[in-house]
């Protein structure tokens, strides 16, 4: 298990690496001139001037070749430097550190409506297999999918904040903030996780062990939450885990259309400033968290299913 | 009066290729402390048979008939009484030990969660009765087995952990679906063994569900054979085997290894198809043109069922095709 763990920790920083470098190309090429920019949401564009741009050209280390100003970063980055945010010049762990708890909240919350509805939606589904319910469920697992993040957010606020009033459409610390955030991305998730987990349990019901369980007399119940749920289970945590992954890039937009101060967010801002060092520490967080995230998933089905165990693997 | 009576029963699953008829009106008793053996060769019905008793078969499967247990019709009863009866009163032990346990509980658990439901016992107390079954059973280290999952066991040992599982409640009619296969003879003698065992301890009336006709000699007062959805024969274990009437059965006996292993030409019917005459017709050696149309009907011979049209009422067949009949051996 450890020899599996620390490999896969190699594998993170190969990961890292690479994710970091491709973001670093690509925040060159991109067109648009970086000093500028950076001087624009320093200054504000009324009193922009020829000598702060070039300043912050110098200062910064803008006109350095590219792959210079890499190493630069990586040199401070693997000592635990970010740097300092181009903009505010405030360091970036700190700005991190203050967003990553929104963030943080906002991706649990939706993970924890995503299942809510996920999962009973999958069992029912697969238990009344074509009835009223099972397609109903299908029917909603199928548009839940197809619904862009941006658009049911739009839906939602006009429906929930404009027309009933009922919830706030911006605004962070209060539960009822979260809401509609997170049930924007929840429902995404949840149409993913609800068929997953219908074809799991549909598969695992037709086994030969849930003949044997019922057999024995066990109710309906039982059978299908215990002898069948857990074994239905393990293939629904990989996507799970996988979809942690599509949840960070869910709050980049989420985030911003509801305003809600986290690191998608922030990201989103630090883009259209072309604040680099805010841009790499997002992006290297975001990175490293979807590996551990993944790592996390393989280690949890060591708990849940007693046939694997990776020391056994070569 | 029998403990389990079938009547008519007929199963039938839905498919997209059409009506799979696996049992054809099937009229089957059990009595009480008797063993009922079940033979014929693979893709007859036999585990559709006993798990239609149970009705444990997927929902594209409709039962029709009667199966009478303890006067009462199980194919009327609801899903709740039929839980009261798996398990407690009707036992089950698959066909295949290596998928027959649930990969991600613990064997303890297995073994012990029919006793907590139907006797209400303890989880402890259920604990000590399974133990002592799977001793009795003679697997070694008991406790620490239990704390094991499937993967973790042989196949002999699964073997054993099913075995133990469909008999802790003690059911008066155990449904046993092929115990032997892929044992090797010493494995397989402790199955019998066990299973001799348990229809004299406790009485229990046996469904022996197999291939092996060694196994059948071993332990059934009766025998029925199916061929094709059909039962062709059945009677006492000594005259169907030793003076097999229905040409399948003779054919059965004589494609033993021990008789020269000859085999029966030809296929099976398919159970898709529906045949007006006799369903043995196309590998019959002793057939002629009226079996291919006229309505088979079962005849009773010197107290042996016997579903042909050419049996004649001295006892046999006009001529013996596969020459002596088999000889009960030890196992
Ligand atoms: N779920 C199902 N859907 C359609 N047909 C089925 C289904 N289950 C079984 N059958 C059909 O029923 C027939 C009888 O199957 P069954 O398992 O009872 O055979 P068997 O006599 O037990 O054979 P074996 O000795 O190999 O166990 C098979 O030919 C199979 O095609
Ligand atoms: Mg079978």
């Amino acid at each position: 298990m450890l020899t599996y763990i620390s490999r896969r920790l190699m594998m993170l920083a190969i990961v890292v690496l690479g994710v970091t470098i491709m973001t670093f190309v690509l925040m060159n090429v991109a067109p648009g001139d970086p000093a500028e920019m950076v001087a624009m949401a320093r200054y504000g564009l009324e009193n922009l001037t020829v000598e702060q741009v070039e300043n912050i050209r110098i200062s910064e280390g803008l006109d350095a070749p590219v792959w210079i100003q890499y190493m630069h970063w990586l040199a401070h980055a693997l000592k635990g430097d970010l740097g300092r945010s181009l903009v505010t010049g405030d360091p970036v762990m700190q700005e991190i550190m203050v967003r990553a708890p929104a963030t943080l909240i906002l991706a649990l919350a939706s993970l924890v409506v995503s299942l809510l509805i996920a999962i009973p939606a999958g069992i029912i589904s697969a238990a009344r297999q074509n009835t009223m319910l099972d397609y109903l469920a299908r029917t909603g697992a199928l548009l839940g999918a197809s619904m862009p993040n941006f658009w049911l957010a739009l839906l939602l606020i006009l429906l929930f904040s404009v027309t009933l009033g009922w919830l706030p459409v911006f605004g962070y610390g209060e539960f009822r903030h979260i809401i509609l955030p997170a049930v924007t991305l929840g429902t995404g998730l949840a149409a993913i996780t609800t068929r997953l987990t219908r074809s799991s349990m549909l598969e695992v019901l037709e086994q030969n062990y849930i003949i044997t369980a019922r057999a024995k007399g066990l109710q309906e119940g039982n059978i299908i939450f215990h002898h069948a749920f857990k074994n239905a289970f393990i293939p629904v945590i990989t996507i799970i885990g996988l979809q942690l992954g599509h949840l960070l890039e869910g709050t980049v937009i989420v985030e911003s259309i509801f305003a809600w101060p986290g690191l998608g967010k922030l990201l989103v801002d630090s883009i259209y400033a072309r604040d680099y060092a805010v841009i790499q520490a997002c992006v290297l967080l975001f990175a490293v968290l979807f590996v551990v995230i993944n790592l996390l998933v393989d280690i949890l089905y060591v708990y849940i299913d007693p046939r694997i165990r990776y020391e056994k693997k070569g | 009066m029998a403990l389990l009576s079938i009547r008519n029963l007929t199963t039938v699953f839905n498919c997209q290729e059409g009506m799979v008829k696996a049992c054809n009106n099937v009229s089957l008793d059990i009595n009480q402390g008797q063993t009922l053996g079940l033979i014929g060769e693979t893709g007859c019905g036999k585990s559709v048979l006993g798990l239609s008793i149970l009705k444990l078969l997927p929902v594209n499967a409709v039962s029709s008939g009667q199966i009478i247990y303890n006067n009462q019709d199980l194919l009327a009863l609801s899903v709740k009484e039929m839980c009261q009866v798996r398990g407690s009163e009707i036992g089950f032990l698959p066909q295949s030990p290596a998928t027959a346990l649930n990969p991600v509980l613990r064997i303890g658990e297995q073994l012990t969660e029919g006793l907590q439901l139907h006797q209400g016992m303890v989880k402890e107390k259920a604990r000590v009765i399974a133990m002592d079954m799977l001793k009795s059973l003679g697997l070694k280290d008991c406790d620490k087995r239990a704390a094991d999952y499937p993967h973790q066991l042989s196949g002999g040992m699964k073997q054993r952990v099913v075995a133990a599982m469909s008999i802790t409640g003690q059911p008066s009619l155990l449904i046993a679906d092929e115990p032997t296969k892929g044992l090797d003879a010493v494995n397989r003698a402790q199955v019998i063994d066990l299973l001799r065992q348990l229809t004299i301890k406790t009485k229990a009336s046996l469904l022996l569900i197999t291939h092996d006709l060694k196994v059948a000699v071993a332990l059934c007062d009766e025998i029925a054979v199916m061929y094709s959805g059909e039962i062709v024969e059945k009677g006492s274990a000594d005259q169907v085997l030793n003076n097999p009437l229905h040409p399948y059965t003779q054919g059965l006996v004589a494609s033993l290894p021990e008789r020269g292993l000859f085999p029966i030409p030809g296929y099976s019917p398919s159970l898709l198809d529906d045949i007006p005459g006799c369903r043995f017709y196309s590998r019959c050696p002793i057939r002629n043109e009226n079996c291919k149309h006229q309505p088979v009907i079962n005849r009773e011979v010197n107290g042996v069922h016997v579903r042909c049209l050419y049996v004649d009422q001295s006892g046999g067949t006009q001529q013996r095709i596969y020459g002596r009949g088999f000889q009960s051996e030890a196992v």
